[in-house]
């Protein structure tokens, strides 16, 4: 059980919380992720880790609202208790002074980019963060990242802020203007493609943070299997971090949509309730 | 309590009686097909009494010699023919802690059964279903996995063990008993091991699983699930938090596969997830619960043992017109219990033996069919099997939506990656010895960590020895 301490609607699909997790927050590094499971009849999914904060015994998550358990999760409230957290899973992200280094997060792939993100500026990188959205309205994360980032670039789809474009536009700008050493990448696996293409021709190191579906998070059911550089993996063992220009995308985005059909039957019985649920 | 008439049977009634075993009642085969209820439903009071009266009390008892922790069998099935069922469980249990198990899952028909003297002429004393019956019949007259035991003396040692599967739930069992304050960590959210996560419920019910793990609970063990050994933390911080020993019943979980070309596609599942997702997460009652699964209609089940046996009877239960169980040996070499293999052949399952996959075929990043070829028997290979050689030219496929591969499993790196001084051997398992013992001083193993797969009693014998000596070891501390 974790209790929930805090609670914060970033934006109409994204809710940020922050649990009470004394062991995991000691043990946790920026990059590595939670299973969490929302209550008894849960699904056990994977949430990376926004905030960590050992002396305070807490982690931060940023759930973006998709289906049943994050819509579960969201609808959470101060004072509830998510049924099962378990990690920390994974391997950290490698934090080194690469140099110039350039963050990108999409969706909530902004908000576990903040921990990785201060960790390569303590490691004495120079930190451009690059974030976007359709539209002004939607951009999130926009200040906590300046915390830490010597630079945050921002581009909108409409050109309501900064660039009018992609973010991808805003890195290639980037690379070209002030040349950038190393790349990471968060958020769907389509903007971490494209993120990896930017870079490629460059021959710039990029990190993506995979997010294939998941079961235990431990290396014993096989679901999150990945292929990288022609090698099947274990996205939660062997990542969730790996090279980008390496990654076969379409296999990943193919093997996300599996449950399509069920996950949309689900939501509707979310929504209407039509089946009872084992916890009521 | 129920009224137990005991019989007297005659010279002649025994004659007869030996000559076959007592039937175990089952659900109808084609009923238990779609259904997730277990399928063997259990001796009667008189069908245990009828099956004990067929055991000759042999003095050579042969059936120990191939019981591999030795329950004294003919002692516990003379207390059943006297109607006393209680003491017969206490009695299997002076060597076996998981009867209400074993007596389902062992296989017995290559083990205890396969050496009775019965056997040389007629059938075995059911020796399984005996201990079944008898550890049913203790949990249901409130004898408990645990029973009442005294609270013993505090030792003051504190003992961690890493896995809540057979093997960690004897050695945590045992050792509370002793006196010593143990907490077992598990990394999935619920205790039991492959019992809860691997096994299907219309083979072993998980309520049987529970009241186990409910017994060592009441014996006074914190059980902290959610918890992964090496990430959470390493061995080595639960030494230096204070534990006196480490127990490490890890078990063997993770999927192999078979390196052919699209076992990547969707609707190919490892035998671990497809067995997880229906068994732990409940995918079969989807979406009262939230997990899902892929419902297929053509399934082909890759393997012949008991992990394939039972992904094959799941799909069936999930609704699948069609399961191949494709096995690359023939029958006499498949190393599932005799037991769910007959089942499984009533239920329906299609063997496709003498065959081994080559390529799972996709459309559109889904499986449409599994390409196999078939195989012959050649000379015997170093397991003594007769190793089975492709026979060219041979390839078909077999359209299926669906792919299970259940071809075995090897060591989880988590462990052995985070603790150094750790001796591994050449496939990654924890070298232990006779009574646990790894490389590392106060730190003992067993069950499918040590030895590779292998089965429900070889762990929770392991573990009873590893108990022993975590106790010896404890109190030789003491001493010093
Ligand atoms: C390492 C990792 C870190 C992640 N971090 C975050 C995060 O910080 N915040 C966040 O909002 N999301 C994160 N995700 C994605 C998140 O796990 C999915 O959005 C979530 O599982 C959706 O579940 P659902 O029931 O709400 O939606 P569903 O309707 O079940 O699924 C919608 C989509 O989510 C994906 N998904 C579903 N179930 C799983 C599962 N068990 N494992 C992985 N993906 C699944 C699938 O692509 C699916 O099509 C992460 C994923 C991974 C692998
Ligand atoms: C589908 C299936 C059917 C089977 N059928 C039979 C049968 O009919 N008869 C029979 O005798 N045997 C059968 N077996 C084999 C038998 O179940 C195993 O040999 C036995 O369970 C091994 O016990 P164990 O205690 O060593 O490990 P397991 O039962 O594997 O338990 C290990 C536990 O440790 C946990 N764990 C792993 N790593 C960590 C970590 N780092 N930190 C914390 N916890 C961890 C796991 O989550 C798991 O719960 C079957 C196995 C399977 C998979
Ligand atoms: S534990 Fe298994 S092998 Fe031993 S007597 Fe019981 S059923 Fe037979
Ligand atoms: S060998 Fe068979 S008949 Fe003899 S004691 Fe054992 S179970 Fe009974
Ligand atoms: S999620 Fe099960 S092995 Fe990675």
């Amino acid at each position: 059980m974790a209790k929930i301490l805090e609670k914060q609607v970033l934006r109409f699909d994204l809710v940020a919380v922050k649990i009470e997790a004394p062991e995991i927050s000691k043990k946790a590094k920026p990059g590595q992720f939670v299973i969490v499971r929302a209550d008894e009849v849960g699904e056990r999914i994977p949430l990376s880790l926004a905030r960590i904060s050992p002396e305070e015994g807490t982690l931060g998550l940023v759930i973006q609202t998709i289906g049943v358990t994050s819509s579960k999760l969201a609808a959470m409230d101060v004072g509830d208790e998510i049924s099962d957290v378990a990690g920390p899973m994974g391997h950290a992200t490698p934090i080194e002074n690469y140099g110039k280094v350039a963050l990108l997060g999409g969706g909530f792939g902004a908000a576990p980019m903040y921990p990785i993100g201060k960790a390569l500026k303590e490691a004495g990188n120079t930190v451009t963060s690059i974030i976007g959205a359709r539209s002004v309205d939607l951009l999130v994360y926009e200040k906590e990242l300046g915390e830490f980032s010597d630079k945050v670039l921002v581009s909108t789809d409409d050109g309501s802020k900064g660039l009018k474009g992609l973010v991808t536009d805003a890195l290639k700008q980037e690379i070209e203007e002030n040349g950038v050493d190393w790349v990471m990448a968060i958020g769907p696996a389509i903007m971490m493609k494209f993120v990896s293409l930017t870079t490629k021709p460059y021959n710039i190191k990029t990190f993506v943070s995979l997010n294939p579906i998941m079961v235990d998070g431990t290396g014993m059911c096989g679901a999150c299997r990945v292929s990288v550089g022609g090698k099947t993996m274990f996205g939660c063992t062997d990542g969730p971090d790996f090279d980008g220009h390496l990654v076969d995308w379409g296999l990943l985005m193919a093997r996300q949509r599996t449950y399509l059909e069920e996950e949309k039957l689900a939501m509707e019985n979310y929504l209407c309730n039509c089946v009872p649920s084992a916890t009521k | 309590m129920t009224e137990i008439k005991i019989h007297e049977y005659t010279k002649e009634e025994l004659k007869a009686i030996r000559k076959t075993r007592t039937k175990m009642p089952e659900q109808d085969a084609v009923a238990r097909g779609k259904n997730f209820e277990e399928v063997a439903l259990g001796y009667n009071i008189e069908d245990a009494l009828r099956e004990a009266n067929r055991c000759m009390f042999c003095a050579k008892k042969l059936c120990v010699n191939g019981c591999p922790v030795e329950v004294p069998i003919p002692e516990f099935i003379k207390l059943v023919k006297e109607g006393d069922f209680l003491g017969g469980a206490k009695k299997i249990k002076e060597k076996n802690p998981l009867p209400a198990v074993c007596g389902r899952v062992c296989p017995q028909e290559s083990q205890c059964e396969s050496l009775c003297t019965l056997a040389k002429k007629n059938e075995p004393v059911a020796i399984g279903r005996l201990e079944r019956f008898v550890a049913d019949y203790e949990r249901m007259h409130g004898g408990g996995s645990n029973g009442e035991v005294d609270k013993p003396k505090p030792t003051g040692f504190k003992v961690a063990v890493i896995g809540s599967g057979p093997a960690g739930l004897v050695v945590a069992s045992d050792l509370a008993k002793l006196g010593h304050d143990v907490t077992m960590f598990e990394a999935l959210h619920k205790a039991g091991g492959v019992l809860v996560y691997g096994i299907p419920e219309f083979r072993l019910p998980k309520a049987i699983v529970q009241s186990e793990v409910d017994g060592i609970k009441a014996l006074g063990v914190d059980i902290k699930a959610n918890s992964v050994i090496g990430k959470l933390h390493t061995i080595d911080e639960l030494i230096e938090a204070g534990f006196d020993a480490v127990f490490i019943g890890s078990g063997a979980g993770l999927p192999m596969f078979m390196n052919i070309p699209g076992e990547n596609l969707n609707g190919v599942y490892s035998a671990n997830e497809f067995l997880t997702r229906t068994n732990l997460m409940k995918a079969y009652l989807f979406p009262e619960f939230d997990t899902p699964i892929k419902k297929g209609a053509h399934v082909a089940v890759v393997g012949g043992g008991n992990v394939a046996m039972d992904a094959a009877r799941t799909a069936l239960r999930l609704g699948a017109e069609n399961v191949y169980l494709v096995y690359r040996r023939s029958m006499e070499e498949l190393p599932a219990r005799q037991e769910e293999v007959h089942h499984a052949i009533e239920e329906g399952i299609d063997f496709r033996l003498l065959t081994n996959p080559v390529e799972v075929i996709g459309e559109e990043g889904w499986v449409r069919g599994i390409k196999c070829i078939k195989m012959e028997l050649g000379e015997p290979d170093e397991s003594g099997r007769r190793r089975p050689v492709p026979i060219e030219g041979s390839e078909y496929t077999i359209e299926v939506d669906t792919v299970v591969i259940a071809i075995g499993t090897g060591s989880n790196p988590i462990i052995p990656d985070s603790t150094p001084g750790l001796d591994l051997n050449k496939w990654g398992y924890i070298v232990a010895g006779d009574n646990g013992q790894t490389s590392k001083p106060g730190v003992f193993a067993g069950g499918d960590i040590v030895t590779g797969a292998a089965t429900v009693i070889l762990a929770a014998g392991a573990g009873r020895k590893a108990a022993n000596a975590i106790h010896e070891y404890l109190m030789s501390k003491v001493k010093n």
